[in-house]
């Protein structure tokens, strides 16, 4: 089949560049390690069970991006490798990297499907308030040293989740949910919270440059522990996302035309945004606010592999992954540490601006 | 069940299974009552026109038709279920909608577009079948858009993409076909190209709905109308039935004349200016061969009683004068205007406060209408070409036409309405000396040509409903009166 012909090529084909771009990104540093040194050591990584929650079973277009060191894939690697090297590789870049390209992939899925969802070019995986329902537990979390059930990430991502929840339940009425009405409720719901999280930023006291790290996005000192609980939660709302992709498709020629199609529109609308907001959720609970990811990747993607969701949201994801893992690696190879946010915001708002002028970003 | 229109012959429409089923329907939007208890049923393989005026609840119709709408009471079967107890997908598979063509922004291919038509017929993970495939191509090739498969949707024409949307439709593969405004912003070869289209689809078995503004294109292409009116059926059936003058005066509001078409034989409709009430006065306007046409168009719609004549029976003035209700004097075809005609237009013209002789050509058989002008207090002349070139007969007629002109007002067809009138009001003000004010011939007041002419342009290209902006109903007489 065509469609599906294409997007295993562009999947395959990304899936590769980001292999490419990990292992680079994996020998730059203070201590510089060559990429075929690099690859030994992950091969022989292979091997080794780094933890049972990393096991495989995943859906084709996230091969690429979860090495996963599934048992099945054990094979008997010996390279000799310098320890320091294994070490450094493994235990400090591999997790930051790795987190990079999970959170890259989640922002850029879900910011394919808000754009197609809201049919708005300026829609972005946060445009219903998730990025700031997390920011928003998670700050409270450490100004007001809260201890939460599940730390952190538990607190940004309940958090976040519930107000995506709040965001959907003003929006609707009579089971009927208009995106323009989502839209401001979001943009509503989203200043007020920026008024909470200022007011929090006040209560900060000494913890004030833990918090603003956060809201910055950051992947330093990301763990195992962090990628592994990406790489559970992800699979399954992708996989519903990727399940459909027709269906976005023809909500791209409008409600009511999708209704005549045979759409189920508002449940449709209620399963996507649910599923979207869960993996942004996910992404920014462990990473914090990370922007133009989902924004500008997207965008740039919908220009070369055109507007079909069943090629456009893998192609995405995986080029979203390897845009983060690049990003952070100029991140953390300034002259000092940087927040990825920083990085990704500073390239991607310019190029989006070039874009804007061009003309070459259309709505979805 | 309240008052049905069944657009069928059958008596018990639930017995024969129409293909549409809509009983005593009630919707709502926003707390509004758009549609307010609508039952009809449509017969399978029958091509159905939506009328009715703006908000008149067409477009809600269609979009309770096809499920999007859930009505607050009463049902709707097609093809005997009730298609808002069905799911989005199995409706889907009985009724397709073709939409208004908006602007896309989406740049799928045009292929695509029509696949999607599919979507209904396809489980979530099924992949695409031969079905599917011939469905498409079958529908591509019907509305000739096979040539436009790789083209983005964005990039061809509003008529092409019209055509997608019903190759899409059609891909669908349903029973019943409803289109929203068809042939609005379609040129006249895409309008006539798109219902031909639905007719063929209807004469291959397909139920169409179409919501049409054109009512007559409605009344050329419909097996049978449904005047929609303020949420309810004001008259369902066959074209001619529904297309009645007293029909579109309470749906419309408008006033229009109907008749058959020249060329096609359907119902013609043709709107008319609504009379205002601006102006008063009696006018009577000499014409013939459509050259009084315009003015009585023109001064109908300015709201003055008119009387026209003598004129042969079929002339085009003549039939104008009737559209426009004017008292009309005539002779049989070919005839010359005789003596007892000749008196009939001089009572009428004495009638008049003002008589306007329009561009006509005048021979010995009209010859009288000029004589008997010669009555009238306050004449307006409109001169396109010069009287010589229109003239027929010979010195009489000059003579008469210079008698004439010398206590008339010589004026342009744009002048005509300003210059009716300022004379109408002299006339109505101070008629004793009014001879004098008319033979006077300066024209000194200021004359609103421009407003003239585009009211009388708007009044005759398309009937619209017009309100009249001229200066008559100014009270000019006094400021004129002083040239006595």
């Amino acid at each position: 089949m065509n469609v599906r012909t294409r997007a295993t090529t562009w999947a395959l084909g990304l899936s590769v560049l980001l292999a490419f771009v990990v292992v680079v990104s994996a020998g730059i540093g203070h201590v510089s390690i060559p990429p075929r040194t690099v690859a030994r050591i992950l091969l022989d990584a292979l091997s080794v069970p780094v933890g049972v929650s990393l096991g495989g079973g995943m859906s084709l277009p996230l091969v690429g991006t979860v090495p996963t060191p599934s048992l099945s894939f054990a094979s008997p690697f010996h390279f000799s490798v310098p320890d320091t090297a294994r070490i450094i590789v493994l235990s400090v870049r591999l997790p930051r990297i790795l987190l990079a390209s999970l959170v890259g992939f989640a922002l850029a899925t879900a910011g394919v499907v808000m754009q197609g969802f809201f049919r708005n070019p300026m829609a972005d995986p946060s445009i219903i308030g998730v990025s700031s329902g997390a920011a928003v537990g998670a700050v409270a979390t450490i100004a007001l040293s809260l201890s939460v059930p599940f730390g952190l990430h538990g607190a940004a991502f309940a958090s976040a989740v519930i107000t995506a929840f709040v965001v959907y339940l003003l929006a609707t009425e009579n089971g009927r949910t208009p995106v323009a009405t989502l839209l401001l409720a979001g943009v509503a719901v989203q200043t007020f919270l920026g008024a909470v999280i200022s007011f929090l930023l006040l209560q900060a006291g000494e913890s004030l440059r833990q918090v603003v790290f956060w809201l910055m996005g950051h992947l330093a000192g990301a763990t195992w522990d962090e990628v592994a609980l990406l790489a559970l939660v992800l699979p399954i709302p992708v996989g519903i996302l990727l399940a459909y992709a027709r269906d976005l498709n023809v909500l791209l020629l409008g409600e009511d035309d999708a209704q005549s199609l045979g759409i189920e529109v508002e449940r449709t609308k209620r399963l996507l945004l649910a599923t979207a907001s869960v993996v942004t959720a996910a992404a920014v609970s462990v990473s914090g606010v990370i922007g133009f990811v989902g924004l500008v990747v997207p965008h740039m993607l919908r220009l070369v592999v055109g507007p079909d969701h069943r090629v456009l949201l893998p192609a995405s994801a995986l080029a979203g992954a390897s845009f983060l893992v690049v990003t952070d690696t100029i991140a953390r190879n300034g002259a000092a540490e940087i927040p990825v946010g920083v990085v990704t915001a500073a390239l991607g708002a310019p190029f989006f601006l070039y874009l804007l002028r061009t003309r070459e970003v259309h709505s979805p | 069940m309240s008052d049905p229109f069944a657009i069928s012959t059958s008596e018990e429409p639930f017995e024969t299974n129409p293909a549409i089923s809509l009983d005593d329907v009630a919707v709502s939007l926003g707390g509004h009552t758009i549609l307010d208890g609508l039952s009809v049923d449509v017969d399978s393989g029958t091509f159905v026109g939506l009328i009715g005026p703006n908000g008149a609840g067409k477009t809600t119709l269609l979009r309770t038709l096809n499920g999007a709408l859930s009505p607050d009471r009463g049902t709707v079967h097609v093809a005997g279920e009730d298609v808002h107890t069905l799911s989005s997908k199995a409706a889907s598979r009985l009724v397709a909608t073709v939409p208004q063509t908006t602007q896309v922004s989406f740049d799928f291919p045009v292929r695509e577009v029509v696949r999607m038509g599919r979507t209904p017929h396809r489980g979530r993970f099924d992949g695409w079948s031969d079905a599917d495939e011939q469905a498409v191509d079958a529908a591509m090739e019907r509305t000739t858009v096979t040539d436009l498969a790789e083209r983005s949707v964005t990039e061809v024409s509003g008529g092409e993409r019209q055509r997608v949307l019903i190759a899409r439709a059609i891909a669908q593969e349903t029973p019943v076909l409803l289109l929203d405004e068809p042939t609005a912003s379609l040129d006249i070869n895409h309008q006539v190209r798109t219902l031909e289209l639905v007719s063929d689809l209807v004469g291959d078995g397909t139920t169409a709905v179409a919501a049409i503004h054109d009512l007559n294109l409605a009344a050329h292409y419909c097996d049978a109308l449904v005047l929609l009116s303020e949420g309810r059926v004001l008259a369902a059936g066959d074209p001619t039935a529904v297309l009645t003058e007293s029909n579109l005066k309470s749906a419309f509001d408008a006033e229009a004349v109907v008749s058959r078409h020249p060329v096609t034989g359907s119902v013609y409709v043709t709107a008319l200016p609504t009379p205002s009430d601006d102006a008063s006065g009696r006018v009577h306007v000499v014409g013939g061969g459509g050259t009084g046409a315009r003015a009585l168009h023109v001064l109908s719609a300015a709201g003055y009683a008119l009387s026209a004549g003598a004129l042969n029976e079929g002339d085009t003035d003549a039939e104008a004068a009737r559209r426009v209700g004017a008292d009309l004097v005539t002779v049989p075809p070919y005839a010359p205007v005789d003596d007892a005609a000749q008196s009939a237009v001089e009572s009428r013209v004495e009638a008049a406060d003002v008589t306007v002789v329009a561009d006509v050509e005048i021979g010995d058989g009209n010859l009288a209408n000029l004589e008997a002008a010669l009555a009238a207090e306050y004449l307006v002349l409109v001169e396109e070409r010069s009287f010589s070139e229109r003239n027929y007969a010979g010195d009489d007629g000059r003579a008469i036409y210079e008698r004439l002109k010398a206590r008339a007002r010589v004026v342009e067809p744009s002048e005509l309405l300003s210059v009716v009138g300022e004379f109408a009001c002299e006339s109505f003000g101070d008629s004793t000396n009014s001879e004098d004010a008319a033979s006077d011939g300066d024209p000194t007041a200021e004359v609103e040509g421009a407003a003239a002419e585009s009211n009388g342009s708007t009044a005759e290209s398309n009937g619209s409903v017009i309100e009249s902006n001229d200066s008559t109903a100014k009270p000019s007489g006094p400021a004129q009166s002083n040239h006595s």
